[in-house]
């Protein structure tokens, strides 16, 4: 009899009151993380609302094409049965529609848009677009030769061929425009020639210039937050306030203090010329360049390295440092063999945290950046604001995003995300 | 003199001051002999740490020279002056694993690859730890942290090892065991050690001798036996085990003897240690054990006492008395049969003979 009673409690504790434990368990702590979740929420709703929506319907942007679908729907149907690869271009059939959709399109007032859509994929669209659409109401059959006679571009086969290409519902040519690559007039994907390949070269540029500007900040920011951590807690505290104390300024009258520093007129530049360092007219170029960009975004970034360092450093005790010391090892040995490796945790901290606000910069490389010095971020943003590209802004963005998240995934390989120690 | 050339470490006129203000460590004298373990007992702030931070070099001493096998090593920075130390916190660095830890010091010294291999068994051997060479201190419990950090100190032959409080950090039974192995270790290897710790059974246990600090002074310097015995001030004797301090006024002194007036017109035979002329003020001790009810007439003191406590301890009765006016005066009773049952409000007899009660200098 106590054999059986035994087995079965082996096989399933019970409470007191007879439930299993394991159900139990399971109920106290389900109570726990509703809890828990109930706290979450608002942060969690604001979150979503104010971050995942926006980041998603950005990056939806930049393969979304309902536009000339929508606009022509007549003629983008029968725009499957053309066969694009020969030379003729469609039939009296796909006219008809064409017409009709254009008089429909003048009615709403919806002609221009989906006109400056394709124009980014040939130039031409857009005017095409207008004027057909002013005159599509009084056209009379056969419609062929009416439009041909509006625009001798309706019997271009090349219009054609990008009209069919561009009309579904998703398009990859965002994307492709972003990383340098164009249909040619047969509609094969070509790399674009040298001088019109400017995303590629400016990711490039981005990604060193970061890199640069996280190496330079840890740099300087390792003996300042090795002083820090070291120094008795009333003097750390006002050197951290020195350190913090950029951050109580407004980051443009910081970025517009370098100019005044850098420019050619500027303090460097006159101290120079008076040590008689530099002839009047041999002024260094410091600013409204790369050297304007790094030495920037070196001062707005370096808190960014510090903290993470000296919240790290803190926590070391310095009997470390006697320790290696006692057992024989020089100053040097010590430091590099026993504090350095304690620090890593911090190094990747403020490393990441530098280098990716760095690779998304955006308002200093616009001020002092000039053109040698400024980042994808300012394409991004030229694109969201003059050009209206808004498809090509989102690529660009969504192919940063996608760079960081590889090299985060990168930096968890090789160091170990656990590693990593914020605060 | 002759005697402290071959010392192994000797501080002459060591004086310390952190902020120029005060002196932390006044005026240290101290010869240690090879092979010796020697520890520095006493309250905490009384400066012992800040030794053994000027002989492993990482303090400078304010005043006064530190020899180290006869070499004034003040300007020797603390690589070179091969002195093991093991710290409180133990200090094993976290992002080496044990093996790693142990071979820091022969790496740092040179020595070849098998060497370093054969050294870091040998060590991990001596404490104990062989199979746990691979794992990171993290992972160890406090007691086997503590073997790696003593293990590591020694691991390289230093002449002189130094240890500050290691056992602090231990629970007790840890740490008892802990104190038997360091003990062996030191026995096995004959390696010279300071050892600072401001727990007197731990020092009593260990020491050859012991160094009884206060105030940044050495207040007596001698083995765990006679500092027990024989405290040579008042300090000493109540820092060192139990002890019933009386203050009283010398009526006068016989050589090796003196009479003290312990108030109310009592007269007690003491023996004259460290004490003033006639008429100035002396602080008596005297040992609890050494205590005994009623005693034979021929004891030179008796006195009465009326029980106030009783606490019993299993191996002996705390008895808590009121003796000369005095409430708090302490006698262990041994528990056996043949002693008579006490009773909280009796009167007894209590006595001690003349060379249990020591005359000290006065209390301030
Ligand atoms: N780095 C320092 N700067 C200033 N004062 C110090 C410093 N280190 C110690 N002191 C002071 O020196 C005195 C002696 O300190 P020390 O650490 O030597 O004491 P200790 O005997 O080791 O005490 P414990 O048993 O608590 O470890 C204390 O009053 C302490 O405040
Ligand atoms: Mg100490």
């Amino acid at each position: 009899m106590s054999t059986t009673v035994e087995s079965i409690a082996a096989e399933q504790m019970v409470t007191a009151d007879g439930i299993p434990l394991k159900v139990s368990l399971a109920r106290a702590r389900r109570r726990a993380r509703n809890r828990a979740l109930l706290l979450v929420a608002p942060l969690f709703l604001f979150i979503f609302v104010t971050f995942f929506i926006p980041i998603f319907s950005m990056l939806f942007r930049s393969v979304e094409n309902e536009l000339v679908g929508e606009t022509l729907h007549r003629t983008v149907p029968l725009l499957q049965n053309w066969d694009e690869s020969g030379d003729a271009i469609p039939g009296e059939e796909v006219f008809a529609a064409l017409v009709q959709d254009f008089a429909e399109a003048q009615e709403t007032k919806t002609a221009g848009r989906p006109g400056r859509r394709l124009n980014y994929e040939k130039p031409g669209f857009s005017s095409l677009f207008r004027k057909t659409a002013r005159k599509a109401e009084k056209l009379e059959p056969p419609y062929k030769e009416a439009m041909i006679k509006i625009s001798k571009d309706w019997g271009d086969i090349e219009y054609w061929r990008v009209l069919k290409r561009e009309s579904g519902k998703y398009t990859k040519a965002y994307y492709l425009s972003a990383l340098d690559f164009s249909y040619d007039p047969e509609g094969n994907i070509v790399k674009n020639p040298g001088e019109e390949s400017i995303y590629i070269k400016l990711f490039w540029r981005t990604l060193w210039m970061s890199m640069l500007i996280t190496v330079l900040c840890l740099v300087l920011a390792y003996p300042i937050s090795y002083l820090l951590s070291t120094l008795p807690a009333r003097s750390s505290n006002l050197l951290l306030i020195l350190v913090l104390l950029p951050f109580w300024t407004s980051l443009l009258v910081r970025t517009s203090a370098w100019i005044a520093i850098l420019q050619q007129e500027g303090v460097i530049n006159d101290f120079l010329v008076f040590l008689g360092f530099l002839t009047d007219d041999g002024r260094l170029a410091m600013i409204h360049n790369q050297v304007g960009t790094i030495v920037a975004m070196v001062h707005v970034l370096l808190p960014f390295m510090v903290l993470p360092l000296y919240s790290v450093m803190k926590t070391i005790p310095p009997s470390y440092l006697r320790a290696a010391r006692s057992l024989g090892a020089n100053p040097f040995t010590a430091f590099v063999r026993v504090y350095m490796p304690n620090t890593v945790a911090g190094i990747g901290a403020g490393g990441i945290l530098v280098f990716i606000i760095a690779i998304g910069y955006y308002i200093t490389p616009a001020l002092v950046g000039g053109q040698s010095g400024t980042l994808i971020s300012n394409l991004i943003a030229y694109h969201l604001e003059a050009s209206l590209n808004w498809g090509l802004a989102a690529a660009l963005g969504a192919i940063l995003l996608g760079g960081v998240l590889v090299l985060y995934l990168l930096y968890d390989k090789v160091v170990g995300i656990d590693n990593m120690k914020l605060g | 003199m002759t005697d402290a050339n071959n010392a192994v470490v000797r501080f002459v006129d060591v004086q310390k001051s952190y902020d120029g203000e005060s002196l932390v460590v006044k005026k240290f004298n101290l010869d240690m002999q090879k092979g010796e373990f020697l520890t520095m007992l006493g309250p905490s702030g009384s400066g012992k740490t800040t030794c053994l931070m000027m002989l492993a070099g990482f303090e400078p001493a304010t005043h006064g020279e530190i020899y180290l096998n006869d070499k004034p090593i003040n300007n020797v920075p603390p690589h070179k002056r091969g002195i093991g130390m093991v710290f409180q916190n133990y200090a094993l660095f976290p992002h080496m694993t044990v093996a790693e830890n142990l071979a820091f010091p022969l790496q740092v010294r040179k020595k070849s690859k098998s060497e370093v291999e054969e050294r870091v068994k040998g060590a991990l051997d001596m404490v104990q730890l062989g199979e746990f060479g691979s794992r990171r201190p993290a992972q160890l419990s406090g007691g086997q942290q503590q073997r790696v950090a003593v293990a590591r100190a020694l691991v390289f032959d230093p002449d002189v090892v130094l240890m500050d409080e290691p056992l602090g950090a231990l629970d007790k039974n840890l740490r008892e065991q802990m104190q038997y192995e360091i003990k062996h270790i030191h026995e096995n290897l004959g390696v010279t050690v300071l050892y600072v710790t401001h727990d007197q059974s731990e020092a009593l246990t260990m020491s050859n001798r012991i160094a009884v600090f206060d105030d940044g002074v050495v207040q007596q310097l001698a083995a765990p036996a006679v500092l027990y015995e024989e405290p040579e001030n008042a300090f000493v004797a109540n820092f060192i085990g139990e002890n019933n301090v009386i203050g009283g006024k010398i009526t006068r002194i016989d050589g090796q003897s003196c009479q003290v007036d312990v108030g109310e017109s009592r007269e007690v035979q003491a023996l004259a240690v460290n004490i003033g002329a006639v008429g100035e003020a002396t602080t008596l001790s005297l040992r609890p054990e050494r205590v005994t009810l009623n005693p034979g007439d021929d004891c030179p003191n008796i006195f009465e006492g009326k029980v106030e406590e009783l606490i019993y301890l299993g191996d002996h009765i705390r008895t808590r008395m009121k003796v000369c006016g005095h409430d708090a005066f302490i006698v262990k009773i041994p528990n056996s049969s043949t002693h008579a049952q006490l009773r909280e409000g009796a009167t007894v007899k209590v006595g001690w003979t003349m060379e249990d009660c020591r005359a000290l200098d006065a209390l301030h």
